[in-house]
């Protein structure tokens, strides 16, 4: 039989295309829904790595906490948008409770951390931690939580003939966009952007010079509060809210800070993008990669075991090559 | 003449705290020697089993007290090498080899290999950066355990069978377990001890003080501190093997990061450095946590707000 005969391939209108290259277009149409699902989870990733990373650089203070204040961003915005019934109303809402409740731990804990060692810094947010994962499992219950999608944004674009991309994500991707556009804009052409970058570069002698130092971090802290309540308000429609939901995210963070350069927004998003895409595509093209080369259950196994390997070992790699990150904060040594 | 009296004076009269790093540790391991006299005068029997349980970790503790306390580096992923000593120990017993003297020198040999490796990436980096890279390598540990559908995946591996030495089950019975632990602890601390006393732990602690000044002296920073890592991760893949045959089950939990960093609350809660401070840090922390687990299953609210403020106050 004749290898190119064209075969049936579903489609009304008649028209054939052969069993190859129907099986090109699949791969080809799940190939850029995984890589839109990539930028997605890019995006969320460097909403909350860039106010981490503003707090690394210009305070050398590590906050652990920083993966809560995503977590209690989902959860406002869960009872803030059941409660008003508006998710636009309840977004803003959420913002603001984020950035009230990130101002009063700064108030109570992380001012008195900042001078101290990091290992008292890591105890005490740590202990933020257990603390709040336990206190939103206490007010809201163990259970997962969801948000539903905002009226306006519900239904799918279609990319190309039969493969659609839900609006939200569209919505998502491009609102994170924009974040990351005003962002640019503050850190690179405002006064506060550029005592910013200085304070990255040498905090004590920005102080030296006359700025007051408390006052940056604060609008630092408060920055990064909001961008990862943001973050975490954003995400509740499309993931599940429940306990612990920030300490994954925090630990990705963690990654693309050290990828990205500390202190560096412009390596937090490029790293962030870069952590998303691989993280992404290596799990759901890693079976058929290996596919090539072994049998299908050892395929399995290693791509499952691999594919959740892969941002690490990417960490690792950009670690030895550049130990300072992809694109480091300007100035700092 | 004189002088010879003035010197026997001083050698016999020590400065009191070189004497408590005598005496404390002492006092400490012969009362941990004593403890199941406890239980035949009337203590429960499960009280063994939470004090065999204090001292595997306090094994942990004190192997990450070398590095953190010592070296002065804050590693957030020691999780990892107890998980990996956890991880053969359940994998080999499943494999049907159960002689305590195969797997320890598996588990020595893996850890010192994932410590070497991930050490040698995570010392490029100091600080913060090395606080992340650990962290991060101990997620991927984390997240290679969930993969291992073969050995239980994410709900974990059920060891139906324990350890035993040369045809000897010392972990049978409760008491000989805790002195097995006992046993396996105290020549822990010796070894870090005597790590510490020597040149090599001189070195270690000069370049937490100052590195920049230690490698103008003449020393390799990185290789003495990589070294160290080695060896403490190689300890705390021992306490994982302990582990694994006093739970008789292993999961991915074990090396999760909460774990890491309840580890360094235990090293840092006994006085940071000291190494038995890691040991009597270990066991407050495992009865403290069993006493407020029994009182409410909300303990971690009340958990919490004492690792801050303990913190805080600088302890």
């Amino acid at each position: 039989m004749d290898p190119g005969f064209p075969l049936r391939c579903g489609r009304d209108d008649g028209i054939c295309c052969s069993q190859a290259e129907l099986r090109k277009r699949m791969t080809t149409g799940l190939l850029i829904v995984q890589i839109l699902n990539g930028l997605q989870f890019g995006i969320l990733l460097f909403l909350v790595a860039a106010g981490l990373t503003l707090v690394f650089g210009v305070m050398d203070f590590i906050n652990l906490a920083h993966g809560v204040q995503y977590m209690l961003g989902a959860y406002l915005a869960v009872t803030f948008v059941a409660l008003t019934g508006s998710f636009v109303l309840g977004l803003v809402l959420a913002l603001a409770a984020a950035l009230v409740f990130g101002l009063a731990l700064e108030f109570l804990v992380f001012r008195h951390l900042y001078e101290r060692d990091h290992l008292d810094q890591v105890l005490a947010t740590f202990g933020l931690i257990l603390l709040l994962n336990q206190g939103v499992k206490m007010v809201w219950g163990a259970a997962p939580l969801s948000v539903p999608l905002p009226a306006f944004l519900t239904g799918n674009v279609a990319l190309m003939d039969g493969i659609l991309y839900p609006t939200y994500r569209f919505a998502l991707i491009g609102s994170g966009l924009a974040v990351g556009a005003l962002l640019w804009f503050i850190v690179e052409k405002t006064r506060t952007g550029m005592l910013l970058r200085a304070g990255a570069s040498n905090a004590p002698m920005v102080s030296a010079l006359g700025v007051d130092i408390r006052k940056l971090f604060m609008i630092v802290f408060a920055f990064g509060t909001m961008l990862a309540g943001f973050a975490g308000a954003m995400a509740a429609p499309i993931l599940s809210v429940e306990p612990g939901m920030g300490d994954t995210v925090l630990i990705l963070a963690f990654v693309v800070i050290v990828i990205g350069g500390i202190g560096s927004i412009r390596g937090a998003f490029v790293a962030a993008l870069i952590v998303g895409l691989v993280d992404t595509l290596g799990r759901s093209f890693m079976n058929d990669l290996l596919r090539l080369f072994m049998s299908a259950p050892s395929a399995r196994a290693t791509g499952a075991a691999l594919s959740s390997m892969l941002i690490y070992l990417l960490m690792a790699v950009v670690l030895f090559v550049r130990p300072e990150g992809l694109l480091p904060a300007r100035g700092r040594t | 003449m004189t002088s010879a009296a003035t010197t026997a004076e001083v050698t016999s009269v020590a400065p009191p705290r070189e004497r408590a790093k005598v005496v404390l540790p002492a006092i400490l391991f012969l009362l941990l020697a004593l403890a199941p006299l406890a239980v035949t005068i009337g203590m429960p029997a499960g009280w063994l089993a939470l004090l065999t349980r204090a001292l595997i970790f306090a094994i942990a503790a004190l192997s990450l007290d070398l590095i953190l306390g010592v070296g002065g580096l804050v590693s957030f992923g020691h999780a990892a090498f107890l998980g990996i000593g956890a991880y053969v120990t359940g994998i080999m017993i499943t494999e049907g080899k159960s002689e305590a003297l195969v797997i320890l020198p598996v588990i020595l040999g893996v850890c010192a290999l994932f410590g070497a490796i991930t050490g040698a990436v995570c010392l490029r980096t100091r600080g913060v950066a090395f606080i992340m890279i650990t962290l991060a390598f101990g997620q991927m540990v984390y997240f290679l355990a969930q993969a291992l559908s073969t050995y239980g995946g994410d709900d974990g591996l059920t060891l139906y069978e324990k350890s035993s030495i040369l045809g000897f089950n010392p972990f049978a019975n409760r008491t000989s377990f805790y002195y097995s632990v006992l046993i396996a602890l105290a020549g822990a601390y010796l070894l870090v001890r005597g790590l510490v006393a020597s040149r090599f732990g001189r070195v270690l602690r000069a370049a937490r003080e100052n590195p920049v000044r230690v490698s103008v002296t003449g020393f390799d920073v990185t290789r003495v501190r990589l070294i160290a890592y080695v060896i403490s991760g190689m300890l705390a893949g021992l306490s994982g093997f302990f582990l694994a045959n006093h739970t008789e089950f292993v999961s991915p939990a074990f090396m999760s990061w909460q774990r890491s960093g309840e580890l360094i609350f235990m090293a840092v809660l006994g006085g940071v450095g000291s190494l038995h401070g890691a040991i009597i840090g270990a066991i407050a922390y495992l009865i403290a946590e069993d006493a407020l687990s029994h009182l409410t299953e909300h303990w971690r609210v009340i958990f919490g707000p004492m690792i801050i403020l303990l913190s805080l106050i600088h302890i």
